[in-house]
């Protein structure tokens, strides 16, 4: 018991001594607070909750404001995402071009039930994003950081299967 | 290290004839987002691959630019001569044909696609060939490498800057913005040199000079493409703002989602400094100023300036009532100025030359010229810089070429999700400020999304309510609750359970969320509805009446039937998501009606054009 429970602690500190740094990085500022929640998220990839208590201990700001803070912007993510992260562009050059096709298809085949995003097996996540700004390329989809232009639902799908056989291997 | 004016001038001079005698032949690569998404850097290694194996290192040269604004064609290539001027722009560029482009210098070269220029620019030349197109700001997108800072004082970089600190007073620059007339390019148009003179006003040792790049707007990409091509005229701006309000900091306030366009202001800051042109002492003329980036987190609301300087002190970025303006109680409580990139773009080309020369292009209320992000059913979607007072004729049918695929042009949606749409026979209305805002639309950021027959108005109303519904801050009850109403007659309307009382009641909750929202944002959120509602009148009642969607974009409003055609290969049948269609193997097949979701899945499939929609 005793030693679970040391374990415990030792874990939660070592995942603390992560975001100490970030934190000293940005001196402990309040105002930084948002550019501390990004890089956070840049390390764990989502705002895990005993973290943001943490950090609002740390910066004398009640938890519920830092809660405020990350349900707030769109960037920030409460759970953790798929392993390979679509975002499909719904802005509204992309939209009248087709976006809700391609956010249909991938659904369908990654079996996403009504307000899922992330895959059951943590492989893929669909987002959609309001404009990335290369309406010139709509629809636009995104795959971690590949910006594919002129997207169909079909070459959608390829993408997907591209990205299994990969993870097969 | 830069000291003073003249140094700068010697120092442009310099780079000039050193230019001069470094190559003839330039050939300028597209290396925006987009281009680079559509294929550049292939061909820029072609290039250069290219020019070793031809052994033409010192007389042609590479140049990695910002985005031409060419979207349609990318990747594009600029090849141009030194000597004579001359030059060529290529679209759809591939690796095969960078042999050919690199040997033929500024000729157009075989197997090419070559393009026509269509604009001009105001500050270096006249409208010899009647361009469309006149670029003050992005003057430089294009031309120049964004990430040198010797190619920006070749185009007389930081001219402005040391004419504004060295010769004016601060009181003169101010006048100067006032009088060309400059206005905000972010949506609202509230006069630039007014909101300076506010701040200049205030008594307080700390002021600040902020830049809204948190460009939202879904369809508006011109910032991106301006701080990508052309960071260091922003920064250059900034300062002089800085100078005109008695500010020493700056922050720029950018969208995490542009990370080229943060990797090219670090790059153009970190230049500033060191040859001190950002920093203490600015051209001697005792005058500090520096900046700092600050990162968005993606919250359309942000671009309320508010919003934003909330956002900058690391809380939600909720918009907070006026007055007080920014420019009384700002960041911190001290007097602040917020303008979008593309007003800053704007600055530089005035102080150089001057408010009168600014006045001559542009219409009398609404000087300069404005950006459009052209983009939907266009042939040529792309950046367009043109004269304020342009028709939106000459922009979707001159610059842009018409629509897509031979349709019918139906509408264009300006102003993003606080705009409207505008139909056929207000095509030949000049553009500015007043016009738009008389058709019920605005000028926004600059978005231009054309719309042709196949998209349907009511959907495209409730698609601009989703979006401002995810975007709704949530502080004021009538953007929070109010659109959310809204929202849902709309899809009752597009669903067919629409009624007359529904639309006499949209349009009464769409004039009271104008008349108490709290800040822009919700104001100008049910626009999107009034102007379709106003101008597309018989496409909500045909939702209603008939149950009908012309276009046969609303799902539930449409019918799917087997025509003759069909030649019973099954395939229909095998994709159908909820066997709703049943028939005989070469038999004629048939939709179940009770069954059909109406996903269109059997439509798309059939390879015998045996299925109707209607």
């Amino acid at each position: 018991m005793v030693q679970a429970a040391m374990e415990k602690t030792k874990n939660m500190l070592e995942r603390f001594a992560e975001v100490d740094k970030i934190l000293e990085r940005n001196g402990k500022n309040k105002a930084k607070l948002i550019r501390i929640l990004q890089e956070v998220q840049e390390e764990y990839k989502y705002l895990p909750e005993d973290i943001m208590a943490y950090v609002a201990n740390s910066l004398g700001l009640a938890p519920a404001k830092v809660f405020g803070v990350a349900t707030f912007y769109a960037h920030f993510a409460l759970s953790p995402k798929g392993k390979h992260v679509f975002r499909v562009c719904d802005g509204t050059a992309c939209h009248v071009k087709g976006s809700q096709k391609i956010i249909d298809a991938l659904r369908s085949e990654l079996k996403l039930e009504d307000g899922q995003t992330t895959s059951d097996d943590m492989v893929f996540t669909v987002e959609t994003v309001s404009c990335l700004g290369a309406c010139g390329l709509a629809p636009v989809l995104v795959i971690d950081e590949d910006v594919h232009g002129q997207v169909t639902a079909d070459k959608a799908m390829e993408l997907v299967r591209a990205l299994r056989e990969q993870e097969k291997a | 290290m830069i000291e003073n004016a003249k140094q700068l001038a010697e120092k442009a001079d310099g780079i000039r004839k050193e230019h001069a005698g470094r190559s003839k032949i330039g050939i300028l690569v597209s290396m925006g987002t987009c281009g680079i998404a559509a294929g550049t850097t292939p061909i820029l290694n072609a290039i250069r691959d290219e020019i070793k194996k031809q052994g033409r290192d010192g007389e042609v040269e590479v140049i990695e630019t910002g985005c031409m604004g060419l979207c349609h064609s990318e990747p594009t290539v600029e090849v141009f001569d030194r000597e004579s001027g001359a030059s060529v722009i290529y679209g759809q560029v591939t690796e095969q044909q960078a042999a050919a482009i690199v040997e033929s210098g500024s000729k157009p070269a075989a197997g090419a696609t070559a393009l026509s220029r269509g604009w001009y620019y105001p500050e270096d030349e006249e409208n010899k060939d009647n361009a469309l197109q006149a670029r003050i700001v992005l003057r430089n997108t294009g031309r120049i490498n964004p990430q040198s800072l010797e190619e920006y004082l070749v185009q007389d970089g930081y001219a402005a800057l040391a004419k504004a600190v060295t010769t004016m007073k601060p009181q003169d620059v101010i006048d100067t913005i006032i009088a060309s007339g400059l206005r905000g390019r972010g949506g609202g148009g509230f006069p630039t040199g007014k909101k300076w003179a506010f701040a200049a006003a205030q008594k307080n040792d700390t002021k600040y000079v902020i830049c809204n790049a948190d460009e939202g707007d879904p369809g508006a990409f011109m910032d991106r493409a301006v701080l990508e091509g052309d960071p260091h005229a922003v920064l250059e701006a900034m300062a002089i703002a800085g100078y005109a309000i008695g500010a020493t900091k700056g922050i720029i306030y950018i969208r995490a989602e542009y990370p080229l366009a943060i990797e090219r202001l670090n790059i153009a800051i970190d230049q500033a400094r060191k040859e001190g042109l950002l920093g203490k002492n600015i051209f001697g003329a005792g005058f500090d100023f520096d900046l700092e980036l600050k990162y968005g987190a993606g919250a359309f609301v942000c671009g309320e300036e508010t919003a934003l300087i909330h956002s900058i002190e690391g809380m939600r970025g909720e918009p907070t009532f006026k007055p007080p303006f920014p420019a009384i109680s700002g960041l911190w409580k001290k007097p602040t100025i917020v303008n979008n990139v593309e007003t800053y773009a704007n600055v530089c080309a005035i102080i150089r030359k001057g408010a009168d020369w600014f006045k001559k292009i542009g219409t009398a209320g609404s000087p300069g010229t404005k950006v459009f992000a052209l983009a939907g059913k266009v042939n040529k979607v792309g950046l367009v810089e043109v004269p304020m007072g342009t028709t939106l004729r000459d922009i979707i049918f001159g610059v842009g070429e018409g629509i897509k695929d031979g349709r019918a042009f139906k509408a264009v949606q300006t102003g993003g999700p606080s705009g409207g749409c505008l139909k056929a026979t207000e095509l030949d209305t000049a553009i500015d400020y007043e016009s738009l805002k008389a058709l019920g639309s605005m000028m926004g950021s600059g978005g231009m999304i054309v719309m042709d027959e196949d998209d349907c108005m009511v959907n495209i109303a409730r698609f601009f309510l989703e979006f401002t519904l995810d975007e709704s801050c949530g502080k004021c009850t009538p953007c929070r609750i109010g659109n959310k109403r809204l929202y849902e007659m709309l899809q009752d309307i597009c669903e067919g359970r629409g009624t007359m009382e529904t639309l006499e009641k949209l349009d009464t909750l769409s004039r009271t969320i104008k008349d108490t929202a709290l800040c822009g944002l919700g104001q100008t959120s049910p626009n999107p509805v009034l102007s379709t509602m106003a101008q597309f009148k018989d496409e909500y009642l045909q939702h209603i009446q008939e149950k009908k969607c012309a276009a046969g974009v609303c799902h539930k409003l449409i019918t799917y039937t087997i025509n003759e055609s069909c030649v019973g290969c099954t395939l229909c049948a095998r994709n159908c998501p909820v066997d709703a269609i049943s028939g005989e193997r070469k038999g004629r097949h048939v939709i179940d009606q009770d069954k059909c979701i109406k996903c269109g899945v059997c439509f798309e499939a059939c390879k015998f054009h045996a299925i109707d929609k209607s």
